[in-house]
């Protein structure tokens, strides 16, 4: 199993869609193939698209805000003494995280495809809130999937889909989380696929939604390769880029310009839910090595028992909860370009206490998960060394978790 | 071509009429329920489907997610179910049955092993929901090894080429899905539409046996009678639940929609 150079990772796949001969794939019920087909050669046909690009740069510029900031966190870093620790303020974009890239260019191909209804999975409520406020943007109509158990920790954003005029779908089934907000999304489309488009919510699915999602938020790794060189006047030598992964779409948008470079000059570090510290359920499939198996009609690490039943999941943070992860990051594992490691719910709330501490910044409970992993190892790295964390997410979401763990107001 | 699931198209033909393909999930309520519930209805089903269940299924509906957590909430294994089945084919020795499910169960048991115990327990047919063509040709010839039947689902969605090249490689039977829609949901196509969809197929090869399933109850059975097969799942999956919650017995009550269903069509 070997990367290529100079070929964006999504496209690293052969002709039934798997990377590294054995991770992604299509496993999708027949009904689905055909709008799965129609979706990949619009996709093919869009990114080739002058016209389409331009209205993909104009939004990602007047309605996203790009490019997000990024910034050195002095307090953080004087206070750790250690390596300089830096984060890429992606929080700061239009809704409060990453998943706007995803949800925009989704509502731009529905468009493109003449469809009027979208629909989509959310875990955190940041896909869903980002693709109401899509569709509310492009005149589309929207039906979000959303685990019960999210829907009452994650009031906030649930208040903003509805504010945005979507129909949120509870979900009751199995753990009544992401796992299950996604299985139902999917059954939804199966029945309406005729006029409806789907938007998976992460680098996660069948190939195709994989492709999609990494190609927009690989936004985040141009911006922020421009930054570098404008901050250090060229990329330096020694950079850690830590990023937490549930599905895994920061984690590509985040590093997906970095992966030709030598891991020894530029190391890539996922950070996965670990879950409660004394509990044995965790989100974590990479770096507590689950076995292959498949999931949402794609094959990667899965936390699943021996015969094949996905296994419930738990996080402090509801959008890394979720038994499967992205194909391309199980590539990523495989070839040892990427290293995965995981927080637990603890090391993350502490991270937040930390960060907030001393700096001007709100992580979720999801970047803290990469925050605690920079807090962990910053001590021990040389001065020269810039660890760069993604802020994929802002902290308002969890107002409730924070207030009852941390009694914050 | 002496597969039994040909000789019951055949049976059910030579009496003029659909032959009449029922769903259950193994293990639902209990291990030995579904076995007595399966010998039971096959004294009018001609060919019996069996669910494996999967606790994520992304194409079925409430009534068959029900069934399946239900089963597996009960502690259904695969090594049982493969039970069932040998039990089932030891007193039923010339009624086929089918075992369906996701990929990912057949996965982490190994798809060799899968199908050699598949083979071992006279298992006459396989379908598998979210493997399909082409991905599917490899797994498909594995089974033709072994003479298992693997059955091809076809969808209004499915394209006249990809129909052309599933019927070319599809073995005795072919499966197909009435309209948009996870398993259980109401019949939202005309009957005589779905029958035109269904003729086009038959076309392409007349020997192949070929079904219709999704959304067929006994209000909606009758007028479907002209398929060569009907599949009927959730509506009995439903009658499982039924009967639970008023404390009945769910193989007779089972049974008896199963008799009505064959009474319709007859």
């Amino acid at each position: 199993m070997k990367l290529k150079r100079g070929i964006p990772l999504i496209d690293q796949h052969d002709q039934h869609g798997f990377w590294g001969g054995k991770f992604g794939g299509s496993f999708i019920p027949e009904t689905l193939k055909k709008p799965v087909e129609d979706l990949t050669n619009e996709f093919k046909k869009l990114r080739k698209d002058k016209k389409f690009l331009n209205k993909r740069d104009f939004y990602f510029k007047n309605y996203i805000g790009t490019p997000t900031s990024f910034v050195k966190l002095d307090n953080l870093t004087n206070h750790l003494g250690g390596a300089q620790i830096w984060a890429k303020v992606v929080s700061e974009a239009n809704g409060g995280a990453h998943k706007i890239y995803n949800a925009t260019v989704h509502a731009l191909i529905c468009k493109a495809m003449g469809k009027k209804y979208i629909v989509g999975d959310t875990g955190a409520g940041y896909a869903g809130k980002m693709l109401s406020m899509a569709a509310k943007k492009f005149g589309l109509k929207c039906k979000i999937f959303m685990g019960a158990k999210d829907i009452k920790r994650q009031k906030p954003n649930c208040d903003a889909m509805k504010k945005n005029g979507a129909e949120i779908v509870p979900v009751y089934s199995g753990s009544q989380t992401l796992v299950d907000a996604v299985s139902e999304c999917m059954r939804y489309w199966v029945s309406n696929c005729d006029n409806t488009h789907m938007c998976v919510g992460s680098t996660v699915g069948p190939n195709i939604f994989v492709k999609i999602c990494g190609w927009s938020t690989a936004q985040i790794s141009r911006e922020l390769k421009v930054q570098l060189k404008s901050k250090f006047k060229k990329i330096p030598n020694k950079i850690k880029l830590i990023n937490c992964v549930g599905g895994g779409s920061s984690a590509y948008g985040f590093w997906s310009e970095f992966i030709d470079y030598d891991k020894k000059q530029i190391e890539l570090i996922g950070v996965e839910a670990g879950g409660p510290k004394k509990s044995k359920l965790h989100a974590a499939p990479l770096s507590r090595n689950a076995k292959i198996g498949i999931l949402h009609g794609a094959a990667s690490y899965l936390c699943q028992n021996n015969e094949g039943q996905i296994n419930d999941t738990e996080s402090i943070s509801a959008g890394l909860d979720y038994p499967g992860v992205s194909p391309i990051h199980c590539f990523l594992k495989d070839t040892k370009r990427a290293r995965y490691t995981y927080a637990t719910d603890e090391d993350a709330l502490n991270a937040h206490v930390m960060v907030t501490k001393y700096e001007n910044l709100n992580p979720s409970l999801e970047p803290s998960h990469a925050f605690a992993e920079a807090i962990k190892i910053a001590p021990k790295l040389s001065k020269d060394t810039i660890i760069i964390v993604n802020s994929c997410g802002d902290a308002k979401k969890d107002r409730d978790i924070l207030k009852e763990r941390l009694g914050k107001k | 071509m002496a597969s039994l699931i040909n000789e019951a198209f055949q049976n059910a033909k030579s009496e003029n009429r659909p032959a009449l393909l029922t769903y259950t999930v193994a293990g639902d309520n209990t291990k030995k329920k579904s076995l007595e519930i399966l010998k039971s209805i096959s004294d009018y089903a001609d060919i019996c489907e069996l669910g494996f269940p999967h606790n994520t299924p992304i194409a079925d509906g409430g009534q068959i997610q029900t069934s399946a957590y239900r089963a597996i909430k009960n502690g259904i294994k695969i090594n049982d179910v493969f039970s069932i089945a040998r039990d089932f084919k030891k007193s039923k020795k010339t009624k086929p049955i089918i075992l369906m499910g996701y990929y990912n169960m057949i996965f982490q048991y190994n798809e060799n092993k899968f199908l050699d115990k598949c083979k071992n327990v006279k298992v006459d047919g396989l379908i598998v929901v979210d493997l399909p063509y082409p991905e599917n040709k490899k797994f498909a010839s594995k089974c033709k090894k072994r003479g298992v039947n693997f059955i091809q689902l076809v969808s209004p969605t499915t394209s006249e080429i990809r129909l052309k090249k599933i019927i070319k490689d599809s073995h005795d039977m072919l499966y197909y899905i009435s309209m948009l829609s996870t398993t259980g949901g109401k019949l939202k196509v005309s009957p005589k539409k779905i029958l035109k969809r269904y003729g086009k197929i038959k076309n392409q090869n007349k020997s192949k046996n070929v079904v219709i399933g999704f959304g067929i109850t006994e209000k909606t059975i009758k007028s479907l009678k002209k398929a060569d097969g009907l599949v009927v799942g959730s509506a009995i999956c439903k009658e499982i639940s039924n009967s639970i919650k008023k404390r009945q017995n769910p193989v007779t009550n089972v049974t008896n929609i199963v008799k009505r269903l064959k009474n319709k069509i007859k």
